[in-house]
Order: structure tokens, then C-alpha cells, then sequence
């Protein structure tokens, strides 16, 4: 296959995806998106990619090259559909109770008079989060009204997008863990467990440790639902354990990095990626 | 191996010649330096901050 990367930082996950597609005698060519430009109007300047493995670490420019690509007709994994349904957490929440798939109790508002009343029905602590951004960056858990009112007035002055859409959820009691599984085409071979005593965001950003997760079928079968539902090729799906509702999904990212999964389960998950995209290429 | 010239310090940063533009280097003195290609060779300019859409 000819494998096109299309990146703007190459890191662990980019390096190792082309050398473990290269080692399985794929073609791979880098784009770097900084050197990338496309003219509607002109023909396309990559001939012949059999699949685009969207790697950008920015949504804006992994939604537009993914976009592109899609364009000018070839596999992109994952494509902007799957992207804007992971990158907007309010749709990613809607698809999902859409489907019946268990999430946390989520709260939207549009004004802080009417995200405070909702909070309280919620219950404290409330857990704040800008609708899009990761690495659990300005999540913010709000003890009580007080802090929680803070928290709004920050988001009014913060530069994020969506800053008048006010994302609440309640502060689910998890242990001092969560679950990160990965979906590759039809399968969810591996996950890890991200344990934090220190910091209730459980991130491996901000500090969480990895530890392997054992699957169980449940665990595969939900995140294969998640699947069905976002769209998408490679997904990793983020799950909070509640003692007594189970399984919710948080979040689902459409770019996940891996180094950690790869590291403390030992296994080969770009080489695993890339005979999947194989098969999928050949049907 | 090429030498190259850090931006900010003015110091000599060795990169793999097969390098891709986007790799980061990291150099003594501190900086966060990422590869690029001007004129078809490899250089050096100071990497791009995370921005508010980075991350998984
Ligand atoms: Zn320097």
C-alpha cells in the first residue's frame, strides 16, 4: 500500500507508525501539513495514496486535511465526520444518549443564570469543561455554587470557542482511575487503565499513570458500539467505571496517542493498525 | 548527521539526515526547536506552542 501521514508534530506515534508500516514493505509518505496546500481547481498532487492516516495534533488542521483528502477521494482514518463527532463534546454526548449508550449526567446551558440552575440540579461537585479541547486542559471541578460561578466567569473571558455554551457534568465517583480502550477497524484490542491518586483528571498529560487493562466483553462490546455510532477507524474511547450504573463514556478522540498504551501492554499497536487498514483495503 | 544553526542561541544542533520537518529537538539551552525545509534543506525555527485545539 502507499500510505500517506499527514502530521504536524511528528511524535512518538508518528515516527512509529512510519516505521512500522514501512516494515511491513508499505510505501509511506509523510505530509507534513505546514508544507501542504491544495487548490481546488487543480489536479491532485498526490497520485495514488491507498489510505491518509490523519495524525494532526490540531483539530483545525487535522478536520481540514482529513477533509481534503475525502475530497479528492481517497480512505482517510478518520474522516472530518468522525472527527467533528469526537471533537465537539456536545454532539459527542448527543450521538451517544441518542444511542443508549451510558454517559455522565450532562448538563447544557446557554447562559450562566441557567448553568448554575442546572448545576444544582446536577449536584456538587460539578465538573466544568470547555466543549472542545483535550488533555483535560480547563477542566475544572467546582465544589459548590460559588466556585462553580467562578468557573463561568472564567469561561466568559477565556479564548475558547463555544465560550457562551456551557458545558456541566456531574463529578462522576470513579476510583482513582479511568479506561482508555482503543477501537481499531472491527476489533478493541487493547486499553490501559490510567490511575491517578494525586489528580481526579486522569489524563497521562497531566501526570496519570498507565497500567494495562484486561478487556472484558462488555468493555469490547460497548466500545465497539461507540463505534458504530461516532464513525471512524481508530478511536480511543475514554470510560468511567460507576459502582452502580457500569460502564459511561466520557469522551472518544478521533487522533488518540498511544506511546503509553504501546509501552505497558507490550503491544505492537501501529503494526496491529496497519495490517487492519490491510484488510479493510482489500475488501 | 547535519550541524545545524539553533535560532536562539546561535549554537551548533546536530539532526539525523533523515529527519522529517515537524520532529522536535530539544537544544542545551533550552529551546524547543522543530525541523523544517526551507529551500529543500533541513533547518531549524523555534516550535509552535501548543495551541487551544492540540490533543487528543
Ligand atoms: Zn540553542
Amino acid at each position: 500500500m502507499i500510505v500517506g501521514v499527514t502530521y504536524d508534530l511528528l511524535r512518538w506515534e508518528e515516527r512509529n507508525l512510519i516505521q512500522e508500516a514501512t516494515k511491513l514493505g508499505h510505501k509511506v509518505i509523510p505530509i507534513y501539513t505546514k508544507d501542504f496546500y491544495h487548490l481546488f481547481s487543480e489536479d491532485n498532487q498526490f497520485q495514488n495514496l491507498d489510505v491518509v492516516l490523519q495524525r494532526n495534533t490540531s483539530h483545525q488542521r487535522a478536520l481540514s486535511t482529513s477533509l481534503i483528502f475525502e475530497t479528492l477521494g481517497y480512505n482517510v482514518i478518520n474522516d472530518s465526520r468522525t472527527l467533528i463527532n469526537c471533537e465537539n463534546k456536545l454532539i459527542t454526548t448527543a450521538l451517544l444518549s441518542r444511542h443508549n449508550i451510558k454517559v455522565p449526567k450532562t448538563a447544557i446551558a446557554f447562559s450562566k443564570d441557567k448553568a448554575l440552575e442546572v448545576a444544582s440540579k446536577l449536584g456538587y461537585p460539578a465538573v466544568i469543561k470547555p466543549i472542545e479541547g483535550s488533555w483535560g486542559r480547563m477542566v475544572a471541578k467546582a465544589v459548590d455554587e460559588d466556585t462553580l460561578r467562578s468557573f463561568l466567569e472564567y469561561q466568559d473571558y477565556t479564548s475558547v470557542g463555544f465560550k457562551n455554551v456551557y458545558y456541566i457534568q456531574e463529578f462522576v465517583k470513579k476510583p482513582d482511575r479511568d479506561i482508555r480502550i482503543f477501537v481499531i477497524g472491527d476489533e478493541a484490542p487493547v486499553g490501559i487503565y490510567r490511575v491517578n491518586t494525586k489528580n481526579w483528571r486522569t489524563n497521562t498529560a497531566l501526570g496519570a499513570i498507565a497500567e494495562p487493562l484486561k478487556i472484558d466483553d462488555e468493555l469490547k462490546d460497548l466500545a465497539l458500539k461507540v463505534k458504530e455510532v461516532i464513525g471512524g477507524f481508530f478511536l480511543g474511547i475514554d470510560v468511567f467505571e460507576d459502582k452502580e450504573r457500569g460502564y459511561l463514556v466520557d469522551e472518544v478522540n478521533g487522533v488518540p496517542e498511544f506511546k503509553n498504551t504501546v509501552r505497558v501492554n507490550q503491544f505492537n499497536l501501529s503494526e496491529y493498525l496497519i495490517r487492519k487498514i490491510e484488510e479493510w483495503i482489500r475488501k | 548527521m547535519v550541524t545545524l544553526k539553533c535560532p536562539v542561541c546561535g549554537g551548533q544542533v546536530n539532526v539525523e539526515d533523515d529527519a522529517l520537518p515537524g520532529e522536535i529537538v530539544e537544544h542545551e539551552c533550552g529551546a524547543q526547536l522543530e525541523v523544517y525545509k526551507e529551500n529543500g534543506k533541513l533547518a531549524l525555527r523555534l516550535a509552535e506552542q501548543v495551541g487551544e485545539d492540540w490533543g487528543e
